[in-house]
């Protein structure tokens, strides 16, 4: 977006004293009103700015439940039920906090799924993508650590087995796990200085996001064609009112969607075990992480070594970063190929189904032939375990040799007004 | 800095390297108390002393769970038929191979066979298995699926170790010193 000059005229002598000296509004204007936005922009690509309200709204929750919480063993549970009953609209603060997590993963993996299908990975947004990659995994981290904060069984024992997991890494595991717990196992210290953590990664990710966002003004948005923008007059329309009005309108959509949530059905998306205070005597029957985390949980169950499941499940997320070398055809968007479109999809059922395995207790039979069992979720999750891996690193290297993909528009405003 | 196009070394560049060297010390000199304050403090350490349990209540085919160091601890009082069972699997153990006598520790030269006494937590990622259960009635885990047989080895399941021993001694013959 290099031909893009900034547009701004000062109006009034303070706005024109103040542009000398600190190019603020400039920046503003230049970014969120005349910056040019791709005129075939459908909704996948209001999502940015969801995530956007939905990290604001979870800072700003954040700060009001931590003047409630208490971050001691003995005191977290009680303080988190106090800000339930006691403090004024502490409910209201709390499922939204709580609720706000699951929102944000769902919007992020809506987010990541289109820049997926339409190849938003590609050059020249090598950088922008993998800044995503390190956004979601700082969500995972923060999500992670704020669900061991109620100190529910489920905190405690979720605690155990994520932090246990660095354990498998032979002669430096044990000291890891024992550095990380502060102590010999999941306590205070742990609790301590995982609140601690929680403030401060929104903010981490606050930075990063700005990082994003500048790496995403500065190539310009891919669009549903994957044709690059050619001539600004023909294929762009300024930022507002366009996508300002239809952001806001998503936004409130979403936002619909996220109180239904938050007023009536509170607690679906969490779970019952939580509201039984740490036990570090006595497990849950059936431990399972929160639902975003299902799939990689499911990859984890699916190898039966402990160090190979550990290695497999951050590399499910890791291989995301290389996705820009390893998809190698010309063709940016998948609405023109079509091989690629049935592996994309094939995906994203399988990761779906990952999810599903990772939900369900490990010698369930998914497959019988009489009193015998073919197969059970361990064995099934493995199968979908290789098809997730074959995507990205075959699929995507092989389909740009030997795809055969539909003719491309010649420019954004030909795919949108017909070409001439 | 150097604006002579003189590429001989210098007393300059000695100063630059030097300094340069000495910020990077002075610079993991100051991380250093921020990465080490996270190691368990003196007080967790304290709480950590060794503890003495009398196992004269525990009957025989029963077991008990203590808490120590934030963690279970199991103790088992096998019946003469669990300890033969456990012998004769000695070739069987797979993952983790280790033979009953190594599961037991001996008072005065005398192998104590009926007490296992391991940590409560499964090898694989950490949740309190559950007893007289599984496929070898011993342990089972219920998060993942881990078989422990009644000495404590893994024998089905993601699991790589068998069920950690801690560090005790027999202070008399229905007394032991964990820790």
């Amino acid at each position: 977006m290099s031909e893009h000059h900034s547009t701004y005229v000062p109006s009034t002598g303070i706005e024109r004293w103040l542009d000398a000296r600190l190019p603020i509004v400039r920046l503003m204007h230049d970014s969120a009103v005349s910056y040019p936005v791709p005129r075939n922009l459908n909704y996948f690509w209001t999502f940015g700015g969801i995530l956007m309200f939905v990290l604001i709204a979870q800072i700003v929750t954040g700060i009001v439940l931590v003047m409630h919480y208490t971050p001691h063993t003995s005191m977290a549970f009680d303080s988190i039920e106090g800000i339930m009953r006691d403090v004024n609209w502490g409910w209201l603060m709390r499922y939204m906090h709580a609720n706000g997590a699951s929102m944000f993963f769902v919007a992020v993996y809506i987010h990541i799924a289109r820049g997926l299908y339409y190849g938003s990975y590609k050059a020249p947004r090598e950088v922008l993508w993998i800044l995503g990659v390190i956004i979601f995994l700082v969500m995972m981290a923060t999500a992670f650590m704020g669900y061991v904060l109620p100190w529910g069984q489920m905190s405690f024992w979720g605690a155990t087995v994520i932090t246990n997991l660095f354990s498998a890494f032979p002669v430096i595991g044990e000291p890891i796990v024992t550095w990380l717990w502060g102590g010999y196992s999941v306590d205070n210290p742990t609790l301590n200085r995982f609140f601690s953590l929680h403030y401060l990664l929104p903010f981490v990710l606050l930075g990063i996001v700005v990082l994003h966002v500048w790496a995403l003004h500065h190539v310009g948005q891919n669009n549903p064609t994957g044709v690059e923008v050619k001539d600004y007059a023909k294929d762009t329309v300024p930022f507002t009112p366009f996508a300002t009005v239809k952001d806001l309108y998503a936004m409130v959509c979403f936002m619909i969607f996220f109180a239904w949530f938050v007023f009536y059905q509170p607690n679906f998306l969490g779970h019952a075990d939580n509201y039984i205070p740490a036990d570090p005597l006595k497990t849950p029957a059936h431990i399972v992480p929160e639902w975003y985390f299902l799939p990689f949980y499911g990859i984890l169950r699916a190898i039966p070594d402990k160090l190979g499941g550990v290695l497999a499940m951050f590399a499910s997320i890791g291989v995301l970063a290389f996705l820009p070398w390893l998809d190698t055809s010309k063709v940016k968007s998948g609405a023109y190929r079509p091989i690629f479109k049935i592996c994309f999809w094939v995906l994203i059922i399988v990761t779906i189904l990952l999810g599903y395995t990772g939900s369900q207790p490990t010698d369930k039979p998914v497959l019988t032939l009489g009193d015998r069992t073919v197969l059970d979720m361990v064995g099934f999750a493995q199968i979908l375990t290789v098809i997730y891996f074959a995507y990205f690193l075959v699929a995507l290297p092989l389909l740009g040799l030997f795809e055969k993909t539909k003719p491309v528009p010649a420019s954004i405003a030909d795919s949108v007004l017909g070409a001439k | 800095m150097a604006d002579h196009s003189s590429s001989e070394t210098n007393r300059r560049d000695f100063l630059f390297l030097a300094t340069g060297a000495a910020g990077a010390v002075a610079g993991a000199s100051a991380v250093w108390p921020l990465i080490n304050q996270m190691w368990p403090d003196a007080s967790t350490i304290a709480a950590g002393a060794p503890v003495e349990v009398d196992l004269a209540p525990i009957g025989e085919g029963k077991a008990i769970t203590l808490k120590w160091r934030g963690k279970p601890i199991f103790v088992r009082h096998r019946t003469k038929a669990e300890i033969e069972s456990a012998k004769a699997d000695d070739s069987k153990i797979t993952i983790d191979p280790e033979p009953d006598s190594k599961r037991v520790k001996s008072f005065n030269g005398k192998l104590q066979e009926p007490w296992i006494i391991v940590y409560g937590n499964c090898t694989h990622l950490g949740c309190v298995p559950t007893g007289f259960s599984g496929d070898y009635n011993g342990w089972y885990c219920p998060c993942h699926g881990s078989h422990y047989d009644n000495a404590g080895r893994i024998r089905k399941g993601p699991a790589p170790k068998n069920l950690f021993i801690p560090d005790y001694a027999f202070l008399s013959a229905s007394k032991v010193k964990i820790g």
